[in-house]
């Protein structure tokens, strides 16, 4: 179940500055504690107690995951994840 | 410091103007590491709001898709204010999330006409930090 995760800037001093990394899980919540075990610390700036974090967007291939099963959502072998921070403000 | 052309400034200043009295937003993407802005991206203000903007998430996807295939970054990141001055408010701040791009305010609190003064300044905002820079305008 290896997956491709696409790491935006923000991010990537915890992957020491790689964009494209690999972690394995059978949902997007086991990925991204995969991928925290991989590069550790980087789970809290993606999720908090609620879930997915207000202002961090993640896509499964071309989905925003709000509009599947959020962090429930199933993951298969090639699919490729995308977390990008929303740009808003005030 | 920014470097930018004239008419990259004058577009944003149009788009700012043309969605008072809501925020109006974007970015002004350039080839990976060259701090050059050159190609003008208007985005949508998915929150259609006077005091707040937000890429709508799907342009989002699409957007740093398209960047990444074209090995461009976001060198600017604009947006308007529309009541108030062009400094980064607070949640502009905490949303901050691209270190190396230039903030670019732009306020239209007086007014929109042709002849009515806009407010055009840069910033940077990283960690939580925010310095303002100079713009320098090239050919």
């Amino acid at each position: 179940m290896s997956v491709e995760v696409r790491i935006p800037t923000i991010l990537r001093p915890y992957t020491g500055g790689d964009k494209n990394v690999t972690a394995e899980g059978a949902t997007l919540g086991a990925l991204i504690i995969d991928l925290d075990v991989r590069y550790p610390g980087i789970r809290e700036r993606i999720v908090d107690e609620q879930g997915l974090r207000r202002f961090v967007n993640l896509y499964l291939n071309d989905e925003d995951v709000r509009f599947l099963g959020g962090l429930d959502t199933p993951v298969a072998d090639g699919d490729s994840v995308t977390i990008l921070p929303a740009v808003a403000g005030g | 410091m920014l470097n930018i052309r004239q008419s990259l400034v004058d577009a944003m200043v149009a788009h700012a103007r043309a969605d008072h009295p809501d925020e109006a937003c974007g970015v002004i993407a350039g080839p990976a590491g060259s701090d050059r802005p050159e190609r003008f991206i208007p985005m949508v203000n998915a929150a259609r709001s006077p005091t707040f903007y937000e890429f709508d998430s799907a342009d989002l996807l699409r957007l740093y898709r398209e960047m990444d295939a074209r090995d461009e970054e976001p060198v600017v990141v604009y947006h308007s204010h529309t009541a108030t001055q062009a400094y980064p408010s607070r949640t502009d701040i905490a949303y901050a999330s691209e270190p190396e791009a230039h903030y670019v305010l732009v306020s239209t609190r007086d007014g929109v006409a042709q002849e009515d003064p806009v407010e055009v300044r840069s910033f940077r905002i990283v960690d939580g930090e925010v310095s303002e820079e100079p713009i320098e305008i090239v050919a």
